[in-house]
């Protein structure tokens, strides 16, 4: 299918946020700056999936963006609980 | 009906621009937090409505995912401010005790 001026627009300003996340997650100073950014990487990432059923016209990628928001859940609980601490 | 979708996928994609920005220029990790699950989770939900718009025979699949990211993204951002909270980070600029200083203690008192 092929894209408008504004669709393309927008795959390119989703472009423009990963980027800026990825910087967060390279440069942050401590350890929580780059877990947070890595959350936020994630919504981007799933984001950027739909996106991308989108630009090849192919349902696959939905099912991709599915698994993959729900295994970022389970990692940042997974992160939490360890910086919290060992209570449970 | 073309033209509706793109202004919601462009939406979508300034919002979480919006976000990510906010995650660079935000001084504290609670405001950079705050300002990446909201904008972020607004710019997927209006993005995932435009392509819903785009392809109405993928109308499932999309409010799966959305109500994925809904129910996940507030979530996970609440349960990460709370553990850096009990593993000591202060907010920037508020020193000695604020509102949530009480979770502090009761958490201590657990074994």
């Amino acid at each position: 299918m092929m894209l408008t001026l504004l669709e393309q627009i927008a795959l390119v300003l989703m472009t423009i946020a990963v980027l800026l996340s990825m910087t967060r997650l390279i440069l942050g100073p401590t350890a929580p700056d780059r877990i947070i950014s890595a959350d936020t990487l994630s919504v981007l990432a799933t984001v950027t999936l739909v996106g991308f059923a989108l630009l090849f016209d192919s349902a696959l990628y939905l099912d991709v963006a599915l698994i993959y928001s729900t295994l970022a859940f389970v990692g940042v609980v997974a992160l939490a609980r360890t910086i919290e601490g060992g209570r449970t | 009906m073309r033209l509706v979708a793109d202004i919601f996928l462009l939406l979508g994609a300034v919002f979480c621009c919006l976000g990510a920005l906010g995650l660079v220029r935000m001084p504290d990790v609670y405001t950079r937090i705050q300002t990446a699950t909201k904008a972020a989770t607004l710019g997927a939900l209006a993005f995932l409505i435009g392509a819903g718009i785009l392809h109405p025979d993928w109308w499932t699949k999309l409010v799966v995912i959305a109500g994925l990211i809904l129910l996940t993204n507030p979530v996970g951002s609440s349960t990460i401010s709370r553990a850096l909270y009990i593993a000591g980070v202060r907010p920037w600029h508020v020193p000695g005790s604020d509102d949530c200083t009480p979770l502090l203690d009761s958490q201590q008192d657990k074994p």
